[in-house]
């Protein structure tokens, strides 16, 4: 392990480091807030009466959760931009339109965590007993009501410790967007590895910020946890 | 799309099956084995085995598998000492790193879930086996572990398909699996979108037999669970 | 919750950006990064490299604001069709093969091949002479090429993945040696280091500067000098196929940086040597 190699300043690669455990931090948030996003319509459709609806959500998950990570990133990474334009195109704009690697980083890794985060969230909304809506539909509550008062409070309980693992997921996944280009930890590492010929000493260091990043993560989702769990009776 | 070139393109990929397979089912075995061990590590009373197998899974599950994946191909390739013993032979083959990274991440997970599986055996169950006279091993072998695999069984369905899924990192180290081969073709035809989507397809079959085989091993395992249909 | 999501769609749209063809104003080119001393990375995460210096120079002339945009190795080509950026200047030969997808500009640069080994390993013992030429193969040549060849036989040969070097040992040797692709040519280079490799073929400017390094003063060329062939005939932009007024403006900067030396002096800058064509 060579120390002098991660000083700070244009002599060492510490600071870059530290600002791509910034760029990895920030591209995690924005995945997990579009699969947070996307797994709103997963959970809505695969609770839907409708077959399709249900399909095309099963389709979805079951896709996604089943190919690898990479392939899904180099697909939307290679296809992203043109599918985006064939879309463009029908409504009538015909320039060229290019996302960022940050933009498809995110995605991608936001359509990964979308079906993980769709499958807890359903499977926290089927644990809400059904005879707590019979006696909330009982005392004259409506639909809204409902869902505001009795639903969420209890699916999001039911959630937390799940959505704190897809977290902890999406945020291990995104060093797989090192293939678009974004300098994130483990593209910097890879990087710096190659560039001074010490690759223990960068990817130890990688290594490190993660655990850092999942440490921290897991602090507050716990804290969250408890939070939610206050008015909960326990043996 | 170039439908002929994907067509093309089916029977080359699944000259990487082999590897894959290899890679997933090797490090898989080998990495339960060493998950029951780790797991009754982690619910011992001793407190530095116990501290342990805490760090040991809190390294794994907390840091990448390609990082883990670059650490011990590029990184302990590094240290002369080593470059010099007989572990050597080992560390020099990628395909020995990319076995070696995988069971390692694989056990961290599995131990997990394995040690789930056992807290979930009810206490009366182990009460009334020691009524009978077993204790040890016997009632390890008997009576523990049979009921939390069965209760593990679905979570390590999906280690299983991320297992699957996670051998496609291996191509980063020079490995032909799947996913090296498709890009080799990738390197020729310049078409990435097409020759990725059929890899997809190949890798969504398998997983897709997996979910079968785990579904039907549920099933088997809990013939009296089975819903009426 | 409406106000979030509405922020969330703005954010997606504005870093959605438009460019349109034919305006050759602002230009993008993709590099690896990883390549040096043609294009590498600095300890200030900075590319630099005798193609970096160039693309400020060709820019310069073109009257261009240019982005360079890093991309690894593997996926160059399909990210230039796909328009990630409008032009390649990451040390890429000018061969048949990639001619059928993308188009170069004349060459700016041509370094020979050569294979790499261990001093400490048996395979040093050929020793480093000589120089073919692949599209001209007379008696002397062929002798070269065949004691490359028998010294090879059965040794593991590693090349960065999608280059000409791949392609030279898959015609040239075949299944005589076993071939190992890597991503990048710094990977190549710590592998030959440590020995998983007996032997690394790639562009001698580029070993030469990983020898220079502490891990690499191990480390010798053997057999001869390789150009031509698959090797390609040097080093040059790399452009999409219907850009050809880009195309037109690139060989006109090059002429430029030619005739008045500035291209001869960045390549002497970072090989040490004059390989600039």
């Amino acid at each position: 392990m060579d120390l002098e190699l991660l000083v700070l300043g244009d002599e060492g690669w510490g600071d870059e480091m530290l600002r791509a455990a910034l760029v990895t931090l920030m591209v995690s948030l924005t995945a997990m807030g579009i699969g947070l996003f996307i797994s709103i319509f997963g959970t809505l459709s695969k609770l839907s009466n409708k077959f399709y609806v249900r399909l095309i959500a099963d389709v979805y998950t079951t896709i996604v959760r089943g190919i690898p990570e990479l392939l899904v990133i180099y697909l939307l990474f290679f296809g992203g931009s043109n599918a985006v334009m064939s879309v463009a195109k029908l409504f009538g704009y015909h320039g060229y339109i290019e996302l960022n690697a940050f933009v498809i980083g995110a995605i991608a890794i936001g359509a990964i965590s979308g079906a993980y985060s769709t499958e807890v969230i359903r499977g926290a909304f089927l644990a809400v007993p059904r005879g707590q809506i019979d006696a909330a539909k009982s005392v004259g509550m409506n639909k809204f009501v409902i869902f505001a008062r009795i639903l969420i409070p209890q699916v999001l309980r039911y959630a937390l410790p799940g959505l704190g693992n897809v977290w902890q997921l999406t945020l291990k996944d995104t060093a797989l967007i090192m293939v678009t280009g974004l300098v994130e930890i483990m593209r910097q590492a890879h990087i710096a590895s190659g560039s001074t010929y010490s690759p223990f000493t960068f990817y130890i260091t990688a290594a490190l910020l993660y655990l850092i990043l999942t440490t921290a993560s897991n602090t507050i989702f716990n804290s969250a946890e408890n939070w939610a769990n206050k008015g909960v009776r326990r043996a | 799309m170039n439908y002929e070139l994907m067509i093309e393109t089916f029977p080359k990929l699944l000259v990487g099956l082999n590897i894959t397979i290899q890679l997933v089912s090797i490090s898989l075995f080998v990495g339960f084995c060493f998950a029951i061990g780790l797991a009754l590590l982690r619910l011992s009373n001793n407190l530095f085995l116990n501290f342990f197998a805490k760090t040991y899974v809190f390294y794994f599950r907390g840091t990448p598998l390609l990082v883990q994946i670059f650490l011990i191909y590029y990184g302990i390739a590094q240290f002369e000492f080593i470059r010099e013993s007989f572990v050597w032979s080992f560390f020099k083959e990628p395909y020995w790193c990319a076995i070696l990274a995988l069971t390692l991440n694989t056990c961290a997970y599995s131990s997990e879930i394995i040690r789930g599986g056992i807290q979930s055996v009810s206490f009366g169950q182990i009460e009334s086996a020691k009524s009978t006279g077993m204790s040890g091993f016997l009632l390890y072998r008997r009576i523990i572990l049979p009921i939390a695999f069965r209760q593990a069984l679905p979570a390590y369905g999906n280690e299983m398909i991320l297992m699957v899924k996670a051998t496609s990192l291996v191509s980063t180290i020079t490995i032909m699996d799947i996913t090296g081969i498709a890009r080799l073709i990738i390197a020729k035809t310049f078409s990435p979108v097409e020759i990725f989507i059929v890899a997809g397809l190949i890798y969504l079959t398998i997983n897709f037999i997996v979910t079968r085989l785990v579904n039907f091993c549920e099933i088997k395992l809990t013939p009296y669970l089975r819903r009426a249909n | 919750m409406k106000k979030y999501f509405l922020t969330l769609i703005a954010f997606l749209l504005m870093t959605i950006s438009a460019a349109y063809a034919g305006d050759w104003s602002k230009i993008k080119i993709g590099t690896e990064g990883a390549y040096p001393p043609w294009n590498g990375t600095n300890a200030a995460g900075e590319l630099e490299g005798a193609e970096i210096d160039l693309v400020r120079d060709l820019c310069a002339r073109m009257n261009a604001e240019c982005e360079l945009v890093a991309q690894d190795w593997d996926g160059i080509i399909p990210a230039l069709q796909n328009g990630k950026y409008d032009a390649i200047m990451a040390g890429m030969s000018i061969t048949e093969e990639r001619m059928q997808v993308i188009n170069f500009s004349q060459g700016y640069a041509n370094e020979p091949a050569s294979f790499s080994v261990l001093k400490s390993s048996s395979l040093a013992a050929l020793g480093h002479s000589g120089k073919v030429n692949m599209d001209a193969l007379d008696g002397k040549s062929k002798k070269l090429l065949n004691s490359l060849k028998k010294t090879l036989k059965g040794a593991t040969v590693g090349v960065q993945g999608s280059t000409t070097h791949e392609n030279f040992v898959k015609q040239v040797l075949g299944d005589s040696v076993t071939m190992k692709s890597y991503d990048t040519q710094e990977n190549l280079e710590l592998d030959l280091s440590v020995g998983r490799i007996d032997a690394a073929l790639s562009d001698q400017g580029s070993m030469e500067k990983f020898m220079e390094s502490d891990k690499g003063k191990k480390i010798v060329f053997i057999g001869p000098g390789l150009g031509g062939g698959p090797f390609g005939g040097g080093v040059g932009v790399g452009l999409r196929k219907n850009d050809t007024d880009l195309l037109k403006m690139f060989n006109k900067a090059i002429d430029g940086a030619r005739a008045d030396g500035t291209l001869a002096e960045h390549f002497t800058k970072w090989f040490g040597k004059d390989i600039s064509m």
